[in-house]
């Protein structure tokens, strides 16, 4: 844990200074385009986490693997803070450059639904009280949600609207300067770690209170009444 | 560049610092819930215990 902390530090500490200090201006959008460094990470962070969520619900339900419940619900309040991350900045971003803070576009709705099926599933996990019910529950209801992550990938190809296109993820080449791109993946690095960090945090908690009743639970209360 | 002239972000100030800002305080959150829970646990536990 430690060491994945440090991991994390040193590679927003590089991503930031690059982003923030040595990228320089865009030649439309002037500064205001620096929060890309945390717009689209946070944005690539809500889909992945999901699919992790996804997937691990899934393993949950086929296998009733534990763990994989375990990682399944711990990720999801990770992933609701990323697309939150994601929706607020892009606001914000917005405003200046498109003149609004939000419009109903295909991109940004479907992101906002990412972010209710994130609340649901937290919602329906603490609704059920028998958690491994509550993690099949859970698992299905993310499970469905899966069609909406195409969506969020391939509206801006298939609703032109005020927002803009790929300017990485495009194959033959990113539309982006080198200068900007190497400070954006730093960043989209630094928040899988630290994704990785704050999985093992909850993950944590959530197994010291679904195995309260068991004896090595017991024993580590004991240890901490000394 | 002079350090007025980074925060200044070329007259985005608001909309850069504020996202930046924002995302510092629900990643710390993120970080800081988990460890108030598992503290949290431990006390209810030890309650129970006596």
């Amino acid at each position: 844990m430690p060491w994945l902390v440090v991991i994390f530090l040193l590679l927003t500490a590089a991503g930031l200074y690059g982003g923030l200090y040595l990228a320089p201006p865009d030649y439309q959008q002037g500064d205001s385009y620096r929060i890309i460094y945390i717009h689209v990470p946070s944005a690539w962070m809500s889909l992945f986490i999901y699919m992790v969520m996804a997937i691990a619900g899934a393993i949950g339900l086929i296998w009733r693997i534990k763990l994989a419940e375990i990682v399944a619900i711990s990720s999801a309040p990770i992933g609701a803070s990323f697309t939150f991350i994601a929706l607020v900045t892009g606001s914000l971003w917005g405003k200046p450059m498109w003149g609004t803070w939000w419009v109903w576009d295909a991109r940004l709705t479907s992101e906002l639904i990412l972010l209710f099926l994130y609340l649901g599933v937290i919602g329906l996990y603490g609704a059920i009280d028998d958690k491994r019910v509550a993690s099949k529950a859970v698992a299905i209801l993310a499970l469905v949600g899966v069609v909406n992550i195409p969506i969020i990938h391939y509206s801006v190809e298939w609703w032109n609207t005020l927002h803009q296109g790929p300017t990485v993820t495009k194959m033959d080449k990113p539309s982006i300067h080198v200068s900007m791109l190497i400070p954006l993946l730093l960043m989209a690095l630094s928040f899988n770690v630290y994704y990785l960090i704050a999985l093992i945090q909850r993950a944590r908690v959530e197994l010291l209170e679904r195995e309260r009743t068991a004896q090595w639970v017991k024993n580590r209360v004991s240890e901490r009444k000394q | 560049m002079s350090i007025q002239e980074f925060f200044a972000m070329g007259g985005y100030a608001f909309y850069v610092w504020t996202s930046y800002g924002l995302t510092l305080i629900v990643l710390l959150a993120n970080i800081i819930i988990p460890i108030v829970q598992r503290n949290q646990f431990f006390r209810q536990s030890l309650k129970q215990k006596r």
